[in-house]
């Protein structure tokens, strides 16, 4: 039996040692001379694990009793958070080697990290759901703060951390009550106690455990610690941030309130709707008045966890597929953004203004082009594939009967468009102004062009993403 | 020849990527052969257009050359084209070499300039052709971007604000749109257009916070999709972004929003909400005319006291547009031929007219109606051309603005003869503020030292301006040349609109008895 459940869990557990071996190797050899090798190792094995899941992964097998899930929706997201990672870890080399943070714990404090993710999506009890979030969210606290001697990068990482405790508390706060009113902590115990009318302890837990998911994938009203980390940490944490965990979250949210509670969705329900809807309008419109794009990103970010939440609101498996598919074309959206972000420099020093992008599109075409593309995407207008993204989850708000989030939506969505407006000015329409500089990393520019050109070929067939989504919400929820 | 129209809508798109890929350097030569390029283009995609034309046959109400293809979700990838959707078609194509020429003296940032006129051109094509309505939304919406980067890069002094009004405004009625769209997937199954005019969305009454909603779900579904068109068409209130817009655009990009972008909210009209929405339309029809006699009004007294030439023919261009939507409203065989007869002609005259305005403007820099005065005595032909799209613009018996307005004044009379009296007071004052723009203008005495030296129009400025004459001209003595194509389409939709309500009327009766 042991050998089976080992067997299930294998990405995970090679991933783990992986992680293990290369910091006591690191410790004991060159230490930081060996991070670029790590870099790349790191994310050569996330792409090799993603590439065994995807032609591996049969059917729904089940480990530890029903701890621990490995199934088709468990693999979509296991699939996209792994190629995300890896996309940011090979971006961030050269940004960071340049300015002395590669310190060999990066890689290997994010490869812990998309293992607590990977766990995360497949926990099928409270306990492992646990487990995977704290692993998670240990490494990403250590890696916000991984530029000691600045002031921001440590108030980034501390703010984190503390109102990650928080969040964690509540979470677990929830867990517990749910676990002495339903009597287990297995997921399939607790959809059976909540067969017949719930318990208002039940219900009490559950609110309390979507409280801790909402600050996990920063939804508003629980979002106050996404700006200032973002703007707070390194670059390229802040895009690691942006993108595998946000979807290793909302993959959670989404398998406990549907392997969980799916069976009371109209008591989620209205909270999801509410979270969603906050988070649009409130991402919309505090991103008005930011200067500092990363600042900026991290209110995109809350706006677009809002419309994957709206997808998720439905209750359905449409809505599930929806969410997937949002998900998926967002971090692909980010990965370009914040490969252009990391690409802005002036004398060899990050610049995050964005009044530094005046008439960027003069000097470098190209470039202002591919940006141009992502952020029109960003702010759903077709044909870009960001457009398709708003498309699936506004069908499946109303299809569950949500007609009004909808509507919400795509108003939220115009506010928001102002703001995306408004960097394309700047690059395209504003006054000359003092140069960035012209080179950019080849690894950086390829992940650009790359992701803007998905933004506008997708419109053909977004890729075959769609029926893979369909099969994985189709396993979540039946 | 069966991919005619993807063939004639993604051609600008392939000169387009063609300048992208193959055009390099910014210095003279390139900057020709970019011009040259789009030319050669637009020229393509008329030849190209033409033989759709060629190929239509009128009496055939239904779709034609139809292309159909899955795309993602259920949705298809379909065009065709029918009487109502082909002068568009044919319009657009006509239209755009015409506007490449007319900006064959700029000089910065050529290459962009004219593939953004490319892109767009491929966008306004699908928007006739599509036959899906998320595809229709698909163009209708990504027109937005190039236009919003014309205005935004090459436009006037203030033309950050102009920009962002027009994206945001546009956009804002879209959206809405966008969701009824989902809604109508949802109802029908399908966004297939031609499926979806048959299927008859829900009439019961309901409420919404207390408000009781007559025609229920087709009149919020009317209620969305008008707010898209009237934004677009643009409908008195909703018509404010327009002069901003027009007066910042560069001429090129005042051309192509006069004459084609604006005619995508009748086009929508006509495509939707009549076939639709039929109940819906009938409910909320008197609204749209009596907005409609506003819009012919109040414009056009805002217009007399413009000082700005462009935003004065802006206003003119709202107050026109109020003839379409009563016209179509209306609905009867002489509104909407008249309202599509004047959409079509008001896109030669509000095009040339525009282009008039961008020849002056190109030798003074500005559009201050006060700046000019005399140009008759140095610019005779420039007077003489000025002054027939002039007429053509009050209506004069002859020229293709008549005919527009004569039909859609017939179609509203035997509706509502209220309305059929307040819009026609528009007619007088179009008059009046058409000839005494001309006059300020062209008229008098040449006595400022300024213009002393101002040349007359230039060989290429002739040759952008004799199709336009002899379109407006052709189309004024014979119309049958438009009505014979759009007629049969036409009273095929006024049949199946009349058909619907009288279902409709007949099941309330029986309800109610």
């Amino acid at each position: 039996m042991i050998s089976a459940d080992i067997q299930i869990l294998m990405p995970e557990i090679v991933l783990a040692v992986y992680a293990m071996a290369a910091l006591i190797g690191a410790v004991y050899t060159t230490k930081d001379g060996m991070a670029p090798l790590l870099t790349w190792a790191t994310s050569g094995l996330f792409v090799l694990l993603a590439v065994w899941i995807g032609i591996n992964g049969q059917g729904t097998n089940i480990a530890f009793g029903g701890m621990f899930v490995d199934d088709g929706f468990a693999r979509f997201a296991k699939i996209t958070i792994l190629l995300s990672a890896a996309a940011v870890l090979l971006m961030s080399e050269a940004y960071m080697q340049r300015r002395g943070l590669l310190r060999f714990e990066y890689p290997l404090l994010v490869a812990l990290a998309v293992v607590g993710m990977m766990v995360m999506v497949s926990a099928g009890d409270l306990m492992a759901l646990y487990m995977g979030l704290e692993l998670q969210s240990l490494s990403l606290y250590v890696v916000a703060a991984l530029r000691r001697d600045s002031v921001k990068s440590t108030e980034a990482g501390l703010k984190y951390f503390v109102l990650g405790a928080l969040s964690s508390g509540l979470l677990l706060y929830g867990a517990s009550l749910t676990y002495g009113f339903a009597g287990t902590t297995l997921f399939s115990g607790i959809i059976e106690a909540t067969a017949d009318e719930p318990s208002l302890g039940l219900l009490f837990g559950l609110v309390f455990l979507l409280a801790g998911f909402a600050f996990k994938v920063s939804a508003a009203p629980f979002h106050m610690w996404t700006p200032d980390v973002y703007e707070g940490s390194p670059t390229p944490v802040t895009a690691f941030f942006a993108t595998a965990p946000k979807v290793a979250a909302m993959a959670l949210f989404a398998r406990v309130v549907h392997d969980a509670f799916g069976g009371i969705v109209g008591d989620w329900q209205q909270i999801v709707a509410f979270l969603s809807v906050v988070s649009m309008f409130l991402g919309a419109v505090a991103a008005i008045g930011q200067t500092d794009i990363k600042r900026l990103m991290a209110y995109s970010s809350i706006a677009h966890m809002g419309f994957a939440l709206m997808g998720l609101a439905a209750g359905t498996a449409f809505g599930v597929q929806a969410m997937l598919i949002y998900m998926a074309i967002y971090v692909t959206m980010n990965v370009g953004t914040f490969a252009f972000i990391l690409g802005m420099e002036r004398d060899g020093r990050p610049v995050t203004n964005i009044d530094s992008l005046r008439m960027y599109s003069k000097r470098q075409p190209l470039r202002a082009l591919a940006m141009l593309v992502l952020l029109f995407s960003l702010a759903g207008v077709p044909p870009m594939v960001g457009f398709f993204g708003k498309f699936y989850v506004l069908r499946a708000a109303y299809e569950g009967g949500l007609a009004w989030l909808a509507v919400a939506g795509v108003i939220a969505s115009v506010i928001g468009a102002f703001y995306y407006l408004r960097i394309v000015y700047y690059m395209y329409f504003g006054e000359e102004g003092e140069a960035l500089d012209g080179k950019m990393n080849p690894v950086l520019w390829t992940f650009l062009m790359a992701s803007a050109l998905i933004m506008v070929v997708g419109v053909v067939n977004l890729f075959g993403i769609e029926p893979m989504a369909a099969a994985a919400a189709a396993t979540l929820v039946n | 020849m069966g991919n005619i129209l993807s063939l004639t809508t993604f051609l600008p798109l392939l000169g387009a990527i063609i300048l992208a890929l193959f055009l390099r350097g910014d210095d003279a030569a390139a900057q020709r052969n970019a011009k040259w390029v789009a030319l050669l283009t637009t020229v393509t995609t008329f030849i190209a257009s033409m033989f759709i034309i060629w190929n239509f046959d009128p009496d055939n109400t239904g779709f034609q050359m139809v292309e159909e293809r899955e795309w993602l979700l259920g949705l298809q990838y379909k065009m065709g084209v029918d009487g109502i959707s082909i002068l568009f078609v044919m319009l657009t194509t006509f239209l755009m070499p015409l506007v490449i020429a007319a900006c064959w003296d700029v000089n910065t940032r050529v290459k962009e300039y004219m593939i953004a006129f490319l892109i767009l051109e491929t966008l306004m094509l699908g928007v006739f052709l599509a036959l899906d309505l998320v595809l229709f939304y698909l163009f209708f919406e990504a027109g937005l971007i190039p236009m919003f980067l014309i205005i935004g890069i090459w436009g006037g002094k203030n033309r950050i604000y102009a920009s962002f009004k027009f994206f945001l405004y546009t956009f804002l009625g879209s959206v809405l749109m966008l969701v009824a769209m989902v809604a109508m997937f949802a109802d029908a199954g399908t966004t297939d257009i031609p499926t979806l005019m048959t299927h008859t969305f829900g009439t019961e009454n309901f409420s919404i916070l207390g408000v009781q909603i007559v025609g229920g779900m087709q009149t919020l579904l009317w209620l969305a999709f008008f707010a898209s068109f009237a934004v677009k068409m643009p409908m008195w209130p909703v018509h404010t972004w327009l002069p901003d817009a027009h007066v910042q655009a560069p001429t090129a990009g005042s051309v192509v929003l006069a004459a084609i972008l604006l005619k995508m909210g009748g086009y929508g009209f006509l495509r939707f909400s009549l076939p639709m929405f039929p109940v819906g339309s009938e409910v909320m029809g008197p609204l749209v005319l009596w907005l409609s006699a506003i819009a012919i009004v109040y414009t056009s007294l805002v217009a007399l006291v413009q000082e700005d030439m462009k935003k004065l023919i802006a206003y003119s261009s709202v107050a026109h547009m109020g003839y379409v939507t009563m016209g179509i409203f209306a609905v009867n065989q002489q509104g909407i031929d008249g309202a599509i007869f004047q959409m079509i002609s008001h896109g030669f005259i509000s095009g040339a007219l525009f282009l008039c305005v961008g020849v002056i403007y190109d030798r003074m820099h500005t559009r201050e109606i006060d700046a000019y005065g005399g140009l008759v005595n140095r610019m005779p032909a420039y007077a003489l051309i000025f002054m027939f799209f002039t007429m053509a613009n009050v209506g004069l018996p002859g020229t293709s603005g008549f005919i527009g307005e004569f039909l859609t004044l017939v179609g509203i009379f035997q509706v509502n003869t209220w309305v059929a009296v307040v819009a026609t007071s528009g007619v007088i004052l179009s008059a009046a503020y058409a000839l005494w723009l001309y006059r300020r203008v062209v008229m008098g005495d040449l006595i400022k030292e300024s213009l002393k030296t101002i040349t007359d129009m230039t060989k290429r400025e002739r040759v952008i301006f004799a199709p336009l004459v002899a379109m407006t001209l052709l189309l004024g003595v014979y119309p049958a040349l438009v009505l014979d194509i759009i007629g049969p389409s036409v009273n095929a939709l006024v049949g199946n609109y009349e058909m619907a309500l009288a279902t409709f009327e007949a099941a309330t009766q029986f309800a109610s008895n």
